[in-house]
């Protein structure tokens, strides 16, 4: 029986492009006549543009450009500017902070880490000043802040990471190096020199967060698709006006698990849930090294670890 | 339990796939239907069963209790109960549940008038399952190759079995299964944001609209996929991290069974023909 599960969009209705609601007297003009992509409108809207700039975006970019700008030429430097070793060695290419023996000191020689120390500030620069933007965005609309909040907790993680850490271990040594496969060996090694991360709770929450974030977008947009025949998809009009889609899609939870969230407590769920997935991660990373050093020993000391793991068989031959 | 308010309506007969009206009722908010009745069997029988390896192991610590597979000297045989046997009845126990669970689900949307998106994802996540504990083990000759259940014993295994492989995380469908799941994650923290804030925009001020939702992420990020479209693209996102986590692992042994940063040789030896790779970077101290 062929029946209707919304998957694309298969009559693509085009009207003039939709310029937006009104802007805050003093605001800045939109930037980008808009344009549509016959493609992108199978899956969502097809109309790309107009964006919004303005001064804290512009000065976002420019930071974020000069950060790919300093990571990129000195990657390519490291290659003697070989184009096609650039291109096809860049996952092994590195910026790597600076040795331990610099420990917290403000300015590193450059060719030491002092370029990773530039590229960093610019970085976080660009980061922050994307933060202030989401934030003034949504208020130029009069909207809640939860986007910028949200964004907040992933610049925590950012900041445990590349800043906070390195400090209280007194040096920049202990960050993150820029490169693809360099700052998979970090992960790598983060993991074997602290005694295995899996033994850390907060690893442990973060990972449930994350894959309960996956868990959790897999039940909501299935559901929402699942009843977009009533107009599940109208979200915001289901919360203030409740309709048969939200009904339906409530009674199917409650069925199958006993219990329903509502059409706009299933988005403060997944906000948590995606917001708790750094948040956690970030504590996690802070204990390591600063108040535990080895978190295997640390739960076999603390009752659930047993001295002698579980080891996976090799493989067969 | 207490009926929701609008409840009453839609608990009309019909929908099942088997068994007629026989099971076609609720035990207060739950569906039953033909698949609950097996959902709870293999799930009590199964939850049982660890149970029942815990007393035999005297390992009451909810940490601490694994049912481990059977060594690989089985092979693909049924093992004693004490040697894993627990272990392949559980696994069994587990698939059928899941199955089941699947299948009631899809009595549910067919009683509900609502499409099967949610029983089809789920299907995704069971084929991972099936992938970690029957493929993989199937491709590689023995039960042993499957995960133990335990907290923190298959975090063991994934530990372990990682450094069969160096470094796992250059695995390249486990950098894409990765990237899928903080895609998800990143999504999901907009998505949510988005909808709280349309509907919470302060204090006294009157709830926003989908035009407004779509000028906040045009402003924001010059594009707004729609409120529809968002819900594609967080499903998409969401079993595509299963679908690559279940590839990243099968490949694993099976296809490939040396470190997987030398999966990336040949990339490497493109402009530098016949020279190994670097060595890892060394973190502090090392």
């Amino acid at each position: 029986m062929a029946r209707y599960h919304n998957f694309f969009t298969q009559v693509q209705v085009r009207a003039a492009a939709d310029m937006g609601v009104s802007l805050p007297a003093g605001s800045y003009d939109r930037s980008l006549k808009p344009f549509f992509i016959h493609w992108l409108g199978k899956l969502g809207n097809a109309q790309i543009g107009p964006i919004y700039l303005g001064g804290l975006g512009m000065a976002s970019l420019f930071c974020g450009f000069m950060a790919i700008e300093i990571i990129g030429l000195n990657m390519w430097a490291s290659v003697g500017w070989d184009p096609l070793k650039f291109i096809f060695h860049l996952p092994w290419l590195a910026l790597k902070p600076p040795g331990p023996q610099y420990g917290l000191q403000i300015l590193v020689p450059l060719s030491d880490g002092g370029w990773w120390q530039i590229a960093g500030f610019f970085l976080t620069s660009s980061v922050l000043l994307w933060w202030a933007r989401t934030y003034r965005r949504a208020r130029a609309l009069g909207l809640g802040t939860h986007v910028a909040w949200a964004f907040a907790s992933a610049i925590w993680l950012f900041l445990v990471l590349g800043f906070i850490r390195p400090v209280m271990m007194g040096s920049w040594s202990e960050s993150v190096p820029f490169g693809i496969f360099p700052h998979l060996d970090w992960t790598n090694n983060f993991s074997l020199l602290h005694g295995n991360l899996f033994y850390n709770p907060f690893h442990c929450l973060s990972i449930a967060f994350l894959y309960g974030s996956a868990l959790l977008f897999a039940m909501h947009g299935a559901t929402i698709l699942a009843v977009s025949r009533y107009g599940g998809d109208r979200e915001l009009d289901q919360i203030a006006d409740r309709g048969t889609a939200a009904e339906r899609a409530g009674l199917f939870w409650r069925w199958t698990m006993g219990f329903n969230a509502s059409m706009e407590s299933i988005h403060r769920w997944a906000w948590w849930f995606a917001v708790l997935t750094p948040l956690v991660g970030g504590i996690g990373i802070l204990l390591t090294g600063t108040v535990v050093d080895q978190w295997r020993e640390w739960a076999v000391l603390h009752h659930y670890a047993v001295p002698d793991q579980y080891i996976a068989p090799p493989l067969p031959d | 339990m207490a009926l929701l308010s609008f409840e009453r309506k839609y608990r009309v007969r019909g929908g099942t796939l088997i068994g007629g009206d026989l099971f076609d009722y609720w035990v207060g908010p739950f569906y039953v239907g033909f698949f609950g009745v097996t959902t709870a069997l293999f799930a009590s029988l199964g939850t049982a069963l660890i149970f029942y390896g815990a007393a035999l192991q005297q390992v009451w610590n909810p940490f601490l209790i694994s049912i481990n597979p059977p060594d690989v000297s089985y092979g693909l045989s049924m093992a004693p109960i004490q040697q894993g046997g627990l272990w392949q009845i559980v696994t069994l126990c587990a698939l059928c549940s899941f199955v089941s669970w699947a299948l009631r689900e899809v009595e549910i949307c067919r009683k509900l008038g609502i499409g099967y998106h949610v029983p089809a994802a789920f299907g995704f996540a069971i084929f991972a399952y099936f992938t970690l504990v029957v493929i993989r083990p199937v491709l590689l000759g023995a039960w042993g190759y499957g995960f133990p259940y335990g907290i923190f014993s298959h975090l063991d295994w994934v530990s372990t079995t990682g450094y069969e492989f160096g470094n796992f995380h250059y695995n390249p469908a486990h950098m894409i299964a990765i990237s899928f799941f903080f895609a998800t994650c990143f999504a999901l923290a907009l998505h949510g944001s988005l909808i709280l804030s349309a509907a919470n925009p302060g204090k006294g001020k009157e709830m926003k609209t989908p035009e407004d939702e779509d000028t906040f992420f045009r402003d924001f990020i010059g594009y707004s996929i729609g409120p529809l479209g968002i819900h594609r693209l967080g499903l998409f996102l969401a079993l595509s991290a299963v679908f690559f986590s279940a590839v990243c692992i099968v490949i694993s042994g099976p296809y490939w069974s040396q470190a997987w940063d030398q999966w990336w040789l040949p990339l490497w030896q493109l402009v530098d023909p016949g020279t190994g790779t670097p060595p890892p970077y060394a973190g502090p101290g090392m």
